[in-house]
């Protein structure tokens, strides 16, 4: 049996359009990032690279490829889901997916499943790239893998809810520029937060990007600076509760449905 | 007995203190071709937005084809197709790739292709087939619409002012269309401003006026009952007997317009103006429209 049928289409067909939107711009929603995420390797590394060591027997540079993969890959699915619900908002397009008798919950998988792809491929392309500069250590692919597809489903689900909230771009900005930025800086992208003063340790404690960046740092190199199992149980708590509230606000037909 | 195409029960809908829909009944059978009419803000997109899911009613059911619209929506929303009032489009895609997405969120596969095909040719878009939406003109994009809520081949299809904005040639190729569609089973429930359109197309009509229907009927019946005839004459003096002004609905100079109920006030009208005097110099007997009848019953201006 084939694994697309009647009740399945619908569904599949919102995901294949969510992953063609982006695709069919792949130079801004791909290679932009990648771009940047390169330019900060290169920055960061140069000017860091001897002078910061993190842990012993790992460069600097190697310490900073899973953080700028994470980093990009969190972004990407945050914005995959926001934007295609805001611009879809705002040109009046969305009204097509509202008319037809896709759930609630089927308009949330196929978004977010979108949502993920996008982060999968921006986090691989850049894993990929630096290939070829560093020796990068894949101790434990297994965490790497799961705390990738948590982070994109975790920012792809905050960006349905930013994108069901949000009447304007501007509005979406703000969650990107006030919320995901701040976030992603504050999370030990380009530093362990054992380097920093004990206030902002605990602070940093706090900050659900913290968790998905260091699981997933885990799995490079086998160290971090928590327990990886710790951070996956924080992670998959915050998940659930991100979905709850974005089904909820779903099946409510909050700012859709009037 | 079939089911009828729309089954609409005392719906209401309320928007904070505004009262958009005070209790609407309406039964639309299958195969007809239906008009709502009604001034802006009448409460037509709303009672058509409740039909499409996308507002819910404060009270009240309807149901398409049997299938409730809030209960069992999936199967409400599979036998309905709605033109949407507003040009929007999606600007990642071509006409074909949207009309075969549109039919994939009912569903519909590749067996469904042909259909879609067929829509694209009959809808004059074959040539804009491969043309992104977003490079469409004003019309193409309306005939893209269009496209769009058929590309499911739904029973009941809901245009929302399709005509608005839309030039001649366009508005007959859609007409064409859509009654082919209309004789092929499809039921069809138009709003319109154009008064014209809908006495031309469509066999019955009901109007709205503040969130009520004010005139439910066949157009033909509507037609007879609020305004026969109209009765225009230009008189030599200018001026009207004082008998016949609660007929005036129109002044033009010395030109008169006179509603009539019934075709003897004719007979009337002639003696009273033989009795004034009044020199004729030129009269003509004039089919009411639904314009007459529109603003007999939404009241003027």
């Amino acid at each position: 049996m084939s694994l697309i049928n009647e009740q399945t289409r619908g569904v599949y067909t919102l995901f294949k359009k969510e992953v063609l939107r982006f695709w069919r711009v792949a130079f801004q929603t791909i290679a932009s990032p990648v771009i940047t995420a390169l330019l900060y390797l290169l920055i960061f590394s140069h000017v860091l690279e001897g002078r910061v060591q993190v842990y012993d027997d790992v460069p600097y540079t190697a310490f900073l490829i899973p953080g700028l993969i994470m980093m990009s890959l969190l972004q990407n699915a945050f914005a995959n889901s926001s934007s295609s619900l805001v611009q879809s908002k705002v040109m009046g397009n969305i009204i097509f997916v509202l008319l037809t008798p896709l759930t609630y919950l089927q308009f949330f998988l196929a978004f977010l499943a979108a949502a993920i792809v996008r982060g999968l491929i921006v986090g691989l392309s850049i894993y990929l790239v630096a290939l070829f500069f560093i020796d990068l250590p894949l101790v434990h692919v297994a965490w790497v893998i799961t705390f990738a597809i948590l982070g994109s489903a975790l920012l792809g689900t905050f960006g349905i809810i930013a994108g069901i909230w949000s009447d304007r771009f501007d509005q979406m900005a703000a969650f990107q520029n006030f919320v995901i930025m701040p976030l992603t800086f504050l999370s030990g992208v380009f530093y362990s937060i054992h380097s920093l003063p004990p206030i902002w340790q605990t602070i940093s404690k706090f900050n659900p990007f913290f968790y998905m960046i260091d699981g997933f740092r885990y799995g490079f190199f086998g160290k971090g600076d928590i327990s990886p199992w710790v951070s996956f149980f924080v992670v998959s708590t915050f998940l659930a509760l991100l979905v709850l509230l974005s089904l909820k606000m779903l099946k409510s037909g909050y700012k859709l449905r009037g | 007995m079939t089911v009828p195409a729309i089954k609409i029960e005392n719906i209401q809908k309320q928007f904070g203190s505004l009262q958009a829909l005070a209790g609407i009944d309406l039964t639309v059978q299958q195969g007809e071709f239906f008009g709502l009419l009604g001034p802006n803000g009448a409460g037509k997109s709303t009672l058509i937005n409740i039909l499409a899911g996308l507002l819910r009613p404060t009270a009240g059911n309807a149901a398409i084809m049997g299938h409730d619209v809030v209960t069992d929506y999936q199967a409400a929303r599979q036998a309905l197709g709605v033109v949407p009032q507003e040009l929007v489009f999606d600007p990642f895609f071509n006409v074909r790739e949207m009309l075969r997405f549109q039919a994939g969120y009912f569903g519909r596969g590749k067996a469904n292709d042909a259909w879609v095909d067929e829509i694209i040719e009959s809808l004059g878009l074959t040539d804009k087939a491969h043309t992104n939406m977003r490079k469409l003109s004003g019309g193409m994009k309306r005939r893209a619409l269009i496209a769009q809520a058929l590309a499911h081949k739904p029973p009941v299809i809901v245009l929302d002012e399709p005509t608005a904005g839309v030039d001649v040639e366009l508005r007959q190729l859609m007409w064409a269309f859509i009654r082919k569609l209309n004789k092929e089973g499809h039921t069809i429930i138009l709003t319109t401003h154009y008064l014209e359109e809908a006495e031309e197309l469509c066999s019955r009509v009901a109007m709205m006026k503040q969130g009520k229907i004010v005139a439910l009927d066949t157009t033909a019946n509507l037609l007879s009952k609020f305004a026969a005839k109209n009765l225009c004459i230009t008189l030599k003096s200018g001026v009207l007997p004082e008998s016949l002004r609660p007929l005036l609905k129109k002044v033009e100079g010395a030109t008169f317009t006179l509603a009539l109920t019934e075709l003897n006030q004719v007979e009337f009208a002639l003696s009273e103006l033989r009795k004034a005097h009044a020199e004729i110099d030129d009269m003509q007997l004039i089919e009411a429209d639904l314009e007459d009848v529109f603003l007999s019953l939404v009241g003027g201006a």
